[in-house]
Formats: structure tokens, C-alpha cells, sequence
């Protein structure tokens, strides 16, 4: 019996150094993979919650409707009825949550409507399209039209 | 006990493979169950999005909103407009403009004939993407509901996704350095807010889509109109669907 242990004292001492090598890999293996890994895919729970905390800065039609239903009823009635307050507005969620902490600055028409109305090549030929320079000779757009119903006359 | 080199070697080849199989069925018991996300239920979800490029108007709304509601940093976009010239001599050739990824408009540009019209592009939100199979540390991955999202705390830097991505939707971002790349807003879609980019189109040329909702305009409007999905040859299985794209765009 001791001959035998004594012929296999050096294989021993192989498998006591490969068991510890294991058990520290577990160990760090646990240590440094995050709790839940894995749960609904490849990657880590938590990154979700932490994705889905960021902060909403676009309120959406919806939350303006319910305190300015005047201009959202205007609006309804006239060719820009799909577009989204913030569409012109900006990122409002702010302004939204509390009306006082962020008084909006109302938009200045001549940058605002000659982003989407100048004519362009590339615009789809249904869209209404003016040369602004020649259409509103240097006057401010909401001069004529009423930037929640443009129709003139209406 | 006459044990040769080799079959020692094997031996505990075997040893050191079983002991991390057991762990990881241990860690897999432990793992318990699913629990539900609050008033969300990601399993009830498949997010996508329908473009239609003949109602874009290039305007830049989408690209400053999304800018604007994920913090963007400068001249970095998650979502962008391309603008396609294609002359009728020379359909293979097209023309693709972007300055500034549309953020600010396009100054007119062509006074000619030949077919002008511009394109909204963004992540794909594939189904099987490549991004996510180059990460080696899992740092990118799809939802149960549909989104192709990256953890930023898990994200090396290492630039393989961006690499690998076909439509060129990820950059670097240099203020968090990690990968990065549009989310589908998925702060806002989780809480029945739309995008940030649909919400600020004037034209409704993007919507966004949820295919596992039965009510969803979406599956009446995939029997009726001819859609495409870009780069179909990668199989990627995009889930942005472009109405009647032209042939000429990448
Ligand atoms: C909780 C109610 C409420 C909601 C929601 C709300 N607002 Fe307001 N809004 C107000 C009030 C009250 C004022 C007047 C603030 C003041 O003058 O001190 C105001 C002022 C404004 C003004 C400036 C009007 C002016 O004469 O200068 C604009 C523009 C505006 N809101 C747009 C919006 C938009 C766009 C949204 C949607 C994102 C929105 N509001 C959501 C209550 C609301
Ligand atoms: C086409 C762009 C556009 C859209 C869409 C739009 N607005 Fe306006 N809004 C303007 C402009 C421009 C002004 C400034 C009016 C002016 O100077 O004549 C304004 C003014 C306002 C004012 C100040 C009071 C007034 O009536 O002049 C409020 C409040 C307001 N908007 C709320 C809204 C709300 C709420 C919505 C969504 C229902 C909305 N707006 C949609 C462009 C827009
Ligand atoms: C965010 C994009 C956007 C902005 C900004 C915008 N519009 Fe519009 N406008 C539209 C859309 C979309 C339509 C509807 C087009 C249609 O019906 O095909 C429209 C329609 C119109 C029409 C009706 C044209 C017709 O055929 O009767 C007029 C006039 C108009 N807009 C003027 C303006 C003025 C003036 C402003 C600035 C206050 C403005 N728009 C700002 C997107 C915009
Ligand atoms: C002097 C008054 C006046 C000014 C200023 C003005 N418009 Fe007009 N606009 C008109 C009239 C009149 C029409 C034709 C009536 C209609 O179609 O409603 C019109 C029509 C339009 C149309 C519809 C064109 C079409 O093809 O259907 C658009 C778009 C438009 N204007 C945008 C603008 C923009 C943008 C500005 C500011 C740069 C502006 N307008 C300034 C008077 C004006």
C-alpha cells in the first residue's frame, strides 16, 4: 500500500493542483459573470432596466392634446392635422410634465416652414413646395398663413 | 497503476471539461424563472418598422429628434437620410448624398431630370443580425421582443459589430466609448410611446410596428403593398420594411 501511494505521489499532487485550478476558475467564473446572465438571452437582465430609464424628451401629440386641445382642434381641421406638435414645437416632455418649469419659445417661422416646404428635386412631386424667396418676398410665413391651419382663408 | 503520459493527459482533459459542464448546468438550476417586467411583457412584442420613401421629405426631423430625445453626440447619427440621384442612362450609378446626415435639410443639388428621391435609413433590428454574433462578450444582443440593443456597461470597444454590421448603422461613440447604435427607443416603445423619429415625421414616411400585435395596422398592410428589406442576400432577416424601394438603393 505505501509503495503504491508512494508510486502515485506524483499523480496526485497533478490532480490536488488541477482540482484547485478548478475550483479558483469557478470561483472567479462566478465573481465576474453577473447575477441573472443569461435569463432571456446572451447578455446581461439588468441592461434592460438600465435602457429603459432613459429619460423620455418627447412628450408625444397625445400628452400636448389634453391642456391645448384650442390648437389641437384648429390643427384637426387643416392639412397639417398628421403632424406632431413637437413636429414644430421641439422636444416638449419637460414643458409637459410642468408647464411652468419650461415656458416653450414659440417657433420662428421662417426657419421652421422652409425646412419642409422649400421645393426640392427630391421631394415627392405631391408634397406642396414653394420657393420661399419668391413665394413670401421677405415676409414672415404666419404673416398669411396660420401655422396650425396654413389654408389661406380658412 | 501503470498510467502512460498520454492517458493521464486525456484523463484530466475529461476532468477539467465535466467540472465546467456541472457548473454551468448548476448555474443554469439556479438561474430560476423569468420575472415579468413591470406593465411589459416583452414576450407579447415584436417590434419592427415600416419606411415608406415616397412620402420623405427630407426635412430632418427624425434625425434631430432622435439626436435630441438619446443624446447623439455631434456629426454621429442613429438614424440618417440618404439622398439618391439616378440618371435613366446610368441606373448603376446612383448618386447618394447625406450632409450632414440630412440634419439640416439638403440645399437643392440637382436641376436636371433622372429620378431624385430620398431615403430614411437606421438599424434594422434584424432578427438574425450580425452584430450580435461577432460580440464576444455579449454585449450586443436581440430582446425576446425584437430590438437589437447594446449594454454599454458590458461593451469593450472592441469595433467588431460596427465592422460587421452591412448597412454601416453602428458607430463609436466617443463620449461613452462603447459601441453605439439606435435602440427603437426602446424607453419609449416600452411605455406605449412610439419613437422619437415617428413621432417627429411629418409625413408618417415611418412607423413603427409591432408584429405580434393582431390589431396592428402592419399585417394589412404587408398583404397589400409590395415592401423590401435592404441588403436582402445577407439574410439577416431585417425588420424594416421599405415600401416600394427603388432597385438602385444599398
Ligand atoms: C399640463 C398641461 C400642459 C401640457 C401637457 C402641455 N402644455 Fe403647453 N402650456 C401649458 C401652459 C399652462 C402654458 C402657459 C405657460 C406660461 O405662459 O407660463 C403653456 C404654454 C405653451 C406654449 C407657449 C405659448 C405661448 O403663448 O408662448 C407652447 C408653444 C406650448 N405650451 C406647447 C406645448 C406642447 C407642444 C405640448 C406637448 C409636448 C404642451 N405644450 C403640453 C400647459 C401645458
Ligand atoms: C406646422 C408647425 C406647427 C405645429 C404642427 C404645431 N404648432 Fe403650435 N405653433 C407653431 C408656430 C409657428 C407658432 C407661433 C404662432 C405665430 O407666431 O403665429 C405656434 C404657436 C403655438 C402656441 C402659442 C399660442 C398660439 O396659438 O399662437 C401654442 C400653445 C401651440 N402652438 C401649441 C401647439 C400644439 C398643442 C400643437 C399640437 C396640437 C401645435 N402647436 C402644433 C407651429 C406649429
Ligand atoms: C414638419 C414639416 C412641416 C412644417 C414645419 C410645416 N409644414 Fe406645412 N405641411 C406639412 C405637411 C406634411 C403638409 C400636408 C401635405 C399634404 O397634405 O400632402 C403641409 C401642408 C401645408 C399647406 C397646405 C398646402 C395645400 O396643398 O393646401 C400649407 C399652406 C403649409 N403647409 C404651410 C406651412 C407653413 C406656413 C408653415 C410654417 C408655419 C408650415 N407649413 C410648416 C409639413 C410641414
Ligand atoms: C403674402 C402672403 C403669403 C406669405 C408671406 C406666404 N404665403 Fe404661402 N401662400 C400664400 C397664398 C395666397 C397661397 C395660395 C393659396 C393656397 O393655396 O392656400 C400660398 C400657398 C402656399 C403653399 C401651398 C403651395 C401649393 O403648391 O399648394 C405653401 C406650401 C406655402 N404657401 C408656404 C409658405 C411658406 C413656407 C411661407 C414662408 C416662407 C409662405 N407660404 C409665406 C400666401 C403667402
Amino acid at each position: 500500500m505505501k509503495d503504491f501511494l508512494r508510486s502515485i505521489e506524483h499523480l496526485l499532487r497533478v490532480v490536488l493542483l488541477l482540482a484547485l485550478g478548478v475550483i479558483g476558475f469557478l470561483v472567479v467564473r462566478r465573481m465576474v459573470i453577473p447575477a441573472e446572465f443569461g435569463k432571456y438571452g446572451h447578455f446581461r437582465p439588468a441592461a434592460l432596466d438600465e435602457i429603459r430609464a432613459h429619460p423620455v424628451k418627447f412628450a408625444g401629440r397625445q400628452a400636448c392634446e389634453a391642456c391645448h386641445s384650442d390648437q389641437a382642434d384648429v390643427k384637426s381641421k387643416g392639412k397639417h392635422a398628421n403632424l406632431g406638435c413637437e413636429a414644430c414645437h421641439g422636444a416638449l416632455a419637460r414643458h409637459a410634465e410642468d408647464p411652468g418649469s419650461l415656458v416653450p419659445k414659440l417657433p420662428d417661422t421662417a426657419v421652421l416652414c422652409a425646412r419642409c416646404h422649400e421645393a426640392n428635386q427630391a421631394k415627392p412631386k405631391s408634397f406642396p413646395q414653394v420657393k420661399t424667396a419668391e413665394h413670401s418676398s421677405g415676409l414672415a410665413c404666419n404673416t398669411c398663413h396660420k401655422p396650425h391651419d396654413p389654408r389661406i382663408g380658412g | 497503476m501503470e498510467m502512460t503520459r498520454r492517458e493521464m493527459l486525456v484523463k484530466s482533459g475529461k476532468f477539467i471539461l465535466l467540472t465546467s459542464a456541472a457548473a454551468a448546468a448548476w448555474d443554469y438550476v439556479l438561474a430560476g424563472k423569468a420575472e415579468a417586467a413591470p406593465n411589459y411583457d416583452m414576450t407579447k412584442h415584436w417590434w419592427a418598422m415600416v419606411i415608406d420613401p415616397e412620402k420623405c421629405i427630407g426635412c430632418g426631423n427624425c434625425v434631430r429628434a432622435c439626436e435630441t430625445e438619446n443624446d447623439v453626440p455631434e456629426g454621429y447619427f442613429r438614424t440618417w437620410i440618404e439622398r439618391y440621384h439616378v440618371d435613366d442612362w446610368d441606373m448603376e450609378h446612383p448618386q447618394v448624398d447625406s450632409p450632414n446626415g440630412g440634419h439640416d435639410g439638403f440645399p437643392e443639388k440637382y436641376h436636371d431630370g433622372g429620378k431624385t428621391f430620398f431615403v430614411p435609413k437606421m438599424c434594422n433590428h434584424c432578427a438574425d443580425s450580425p452584430c450580435t454574433q461577432v460580440c464576444p462578450v455579449g454585449a450586443t444582443f436581440i430582446t425576446p421582443d425584437g430590438v437589437v440593443l447594446i449594454d454599454p456597461k458590458y461593451c469593450l470597444g472592441c469595433r467588431y459589430c460596427i465592422q460587421a454590421c452591412p448597412y454601416g448603422c453602428r458607430f463609436f461613440n466617443p463620449k461613452t466609448n462603447t459601441a453605439d447604435k439606435c435602440t427603437l427607443c426602446y424607453h419609449r416603445i416600452t411605455q406605449g410611446l412610439t419613437t422619437a423619429c415617428c413621432e417627429a415625421c411629418p409625413t408618417q414616411a415611418r412607423v413603427l410596428a409591432d408584429l405580434k400585435n393582431p390589431k396592428d395596422p402592419i399585417h394589412a398592410f404587408l398583404r397589400t403593398h409590395s415592401v423590401q428589406v435592404l441588403k436582402p442576400q445577407m439574410a439577416t432577416h431585417a425588420k424594416v420594411f421599405y415600401k416600394n424601394l427603388d432597385g438602385s438603393v444599398r
